[in-house]
C-alpha cells in the first residue's frame, strides 16, 4: 500500500474483524434492542443485549455494512460487555472524539483495542461508519426502539 | 472515436486538470454531477459582469439583455430537444423540481381515489417520492414495471399495468444505478394507445446521446443543468402545449400572473406561469452555453464516444477477478455499477479515492432497484465526454489495489 492512511485505516485488526466479526448474533433473553441505520449508504445494523441491572451482560449486533462499521461493531461488543451502563456510554465518548478528532484528542492507551480505530479520522466521510454501532448501543441502553440514524 | 478529440475536450475542463492525494484526477462520477467547461463558466461570469438585472419587468437597457439571454436561453434548449415550441420549456431548479411541478399540476389535477401512476422498479427517488406524495394525497395507487436480471423493464409487464385508471407514466430514460436505456419510444406509443400521458426522466441521457421529444412522442421530459455540464440551480421541464396549457399553476408569485387585485388574479401564459419568482437567470444562460458547447463537439459525435468507452470499459472491469456488474442491460448508457467480491462499496471508494479516482457508492437515491439486486449499494464508474481509456485503466488498477488490501 502506497498511502499510510489508508494503512492506518484498514489495518490488520480492522480487516480481521470485519472478515470476522465477533458477536454476530442475535443475544438469546435479550432485554433491550434497537436499530441503526445509515441513510447515506443504506447501512443496516441491529444491536441485541442483556442489561442485568446496570450490567452488559451479554451482546451482539447483526447487520450489513463496510469493513469499517462491521469491525467497529465487532470490537464494540467485545469492549461493553461485562461493563456497566456509564461505563459504555463514558467509552462512546472517547471512541467518538478518537475517530472525529484523532488519537491525540484521547487516552488511547485506555482504549486497548478500539485504538485502531483510529485510522478513521483522517476520513471524514467514514466516521459515520464507526460510530453507527454506537449510536445504536446507546438508543438500546436508552430503550429507545425507534431506529436510529446517523443522519 | 472519428471526430472527436478527447485530449482537445479534455483541455476545456479545467478542473480536470489538478492533482489530488497526490495523484492526477481520475474523475467517473460524472452522473452525479457534469464538470463544467471554460465555455460554461466564461458565460455566467459575463452575465454577472456585463447584463446582470431582473428580466420582463424592467424598461432598461441591462434588463433588456438579461431578458434576452434568457428567453434566448429557452430558444437554445427548444432547439436542443426539438421541440415544436420555445412555450414548451419550462425552467426549473432541476429534474427533481421538474417532476414535482407535474406531480403537482398535472397529478393534483386528474389523480383521483383509486386512480393509478405508473412508474418502473428503477426508478430514481425523484421519480418515486413525488408520485407517493401524489398517491398518498389523493387515495391513488402507485404501480410498477418490474426490472429483469439484466435491469432492463419486463415489457411484457408493461400492457397489463396500463389500465382505465393509469393517470400517467412516469419513466426514466436512462436508469442512473444500472445504466439502462429504456426503450421510452416503444413505451409512450403503448400508453398513448390508452390514452395514458408519459413523463420521461431525462436527466441521465440528455448527456450522452441526441434526444428529440417529438420522436419519442412523449408529454413531459424533464432534465437537469448539472448534469449536462452546465451550473447547478437549473433544470427544464419540457411539456406538449396542449398537455400544458389547461394546466394549473405550479406556485404563486411574481411573473406567473397577468394582474392582480386582492380579489381576482389572472394567470399568465405558457411556461411563464409555471416561472413564480425571479429565476436562476444567470444558470439558464450557464445551460445554454453548455448545449451550445455540446453542440459545438457535434451531439452525434460525442454518442460515438460514449459508446466507445462504454465497452471499452465494460470490458475492462469484466476482467477484474470478482467483480459483478449490476445491469448488463443490452443497451446502457454511461454507468457502471458493480460489486467487488464481499469487498463494501464504502471500502472500494474509500481505497480509491487515495488514488485520486471519483467514483460514487452507495444506493444511488434508486434504492428500490438496489433491493431488486439484492444489493444494499454498488460502487459505480460513470462516463462522459471527458473520459479516456486511460482513467478507465486507472479504475481497474485501482481495483486490483483494493482487492490487495482485503486479500
Amino acid at each position: 500500500m502506497s498511502s499510510g492512511e489508508l494503512q492506518d485505516l484498514y489495518q490488520e485488526v480492522v480487516l480481521e474483524h470485519s472478515k470476522r466479526p465477533r458477536n454476530y448474533r442475535v443475544v438469546e433473553g435479550a432485554n433491550r434492542q434497537a436499530a441503526g441505520h445509515n441513510p447515506l449508504c443504506g447501512d443496516q445494523l441491529s444491536v441485541t443485549l442483556k442489561l442485568e441491572g446496570d450490567v452488559i451482560r451479554d451482546i451482539g449486533f447483526q447487520g450489513q455494512g463496510c469493513a469499517i462499521s462491521r469491525a467497529s461493531a465487532s470490537l464494540m461488543t467485545g469492549a461493553v460487555k461485562d461493563h456497566t451502563r456509564a461505563e459504555a456510554e463514558a467509552l462512546f465518548e472517547k471512541v467518538h472524539a478518537l475517530v472525529t478528532e484523532g488519537p491525540e484528542a484521547v487516552d488511547v492507551d485506555a482504549l486497548g483495542k478500539l485504538a485502531v480505530l483510529s485510522g478513521v479520522s483522517e476520513f471524514p466521510a467514514r466516521v459515520k461508519c464507526a460510530s453507527l454501532a454506537w449510536h445504536t448501543l446507546r438508543a438500546a441502553l436508552e430503550g429507545r426502539d425507534e431506529a436510529v440514524s446517523t443522519e | 472515436m472519428s471526430g472527436f478529440d478527447v485530449e482537445r475536450v479534455r483541455r476545456d475542463f479545467p478542473i480536470l486538470h489538478q492533482e489530488v492525494r497526490g495523484r492526477p484526477l481520475v474523475y467517473l462520477d460524472s452522473a452525479a454531477t457534469g464538470q463544467k467547461p471554460q465555455a460554461v463558466i466564461d458565460a455566467i461570469v459575463r452575465f454577472y459582469q456585463h447584463d446582470n438585472a431582473n428580466v420582463h419587468r424592467g424598461v432598461h437597457v441591462l434588463s433588456e439583455r438579461a431578458t434576452e439571454a434568457y428567453e434566448g436561453a429557452r430558444e437554445v434548449v427548444k432547439d436542443f430537444l426539438h421541440a415544436r415550441d420555445s412555450r414548451e420549456i419550462i425552467f426549473t431548479r432541476g429534474t427533481t423540481e421538474a417532476i414535482n411541478l407535474v406531480a403537482q399540476t398535472y397529478g393534483r389535477k386528474h389523480v383521483g381515489p383509486g386512480d393509478e401512476v405508473l412508474i418502473t422498479q428503477m426508478e430514481h427517488h425523484a421519480n418515486i417520492v413525488p408520485w407517493r406524495m401524489l398517491c398518498d394525497e389523493k387515495g391513488a395507487t402507485l404501480r410498477v414495471i418490474p426490472v429483469d436480471d439484466r435491469g432492463e423493464l419486463v415489457l411484457d409487464a408493461v400492457d397489463a399495468l396500463l389500465t382505465e385508471r393509469t393517470r400517467i407514466l412516469a419513466v426514466t430514460h436512462v436508469s442512473n444505478a444500472l445504466g439502462t436505456v429504456n426503450p421510452v419510444k416503444e413505451l409512450t406509443r403503448r400508453a398513448h394507445a390508452k390514452g395514458i400521458p408519459v413523463l420521461v426522466d431525462g436527466a441521465q441521457s440528455v448527456t450522452h446521446f441526441p434526444v428529440d421529444v417529438r420522436d419519442l412522442g412523449c408529454d413531459f421530459y424533464a432534465f437537469s443543468g448539472h448534469k449536462l455540464f452546465g451550473p447547478t440551480g437549473i433544470g427544464v421541464l419540457y411539456g406538449r402545449l396542449e398537455r400544458l396549457e389547461p394546466l394549473p399553476p405550479y406556485q404563486g408569485g411574481g411573473d406567473m400572473i397577468l394582474s392582480v387585485t386582492m380579489e381576482k388574479v389572472t394567470y399568465n401564459r405558457v411556461p411563464h406561469r409555471f416561472e413564480a419568482g425571479t429565476q436562476d437567470l444567470a444558470g439558464a444562460v450557464g445551460l445554454a452555453a453548455a448545449i451550445r458547447y455540446l453542440e459545438g463537439l457535434g451531439l452525434d459525435a460525442l454518442a460515438e464516444h460514449d459508446r466507445a468507452l462504454m465497452a471499452y470499459a465494460t470490458q475492462a472491469l469484466e476482467s477484474v477477478p470478482g467483480l459483478r456488474l449490476v445491469g448488463t442491460a443490452r443497451e446502457k448508457a454511461g454507468v457502471l455499477s458493480f460489486t467487488l467480491e464481499d469487498i463494501h462499496p464504502h471500502d472500494v471508494g474509500t481505497i480509491l479515492d487515495r488514488e485520486g479516482i471519483c467514483i460514487r457508492t452507495g444506493h444511488h437515491c434508486a434504492q428500490p432497484v438496489m433491493q431488486h439486486f439484492k444489493v444494499p449499494a454498488t460502487a459505480r464508474a460513470s462516463l462522459a465526454l471527458y473520459n479516456t481509456r486511460e482513467d478507465v485503466d486507472a479504475l481497474v488498477r485501482g481495483l486490483q489495489k483494493v482487492r490487495e488490501v482485503f486479500a
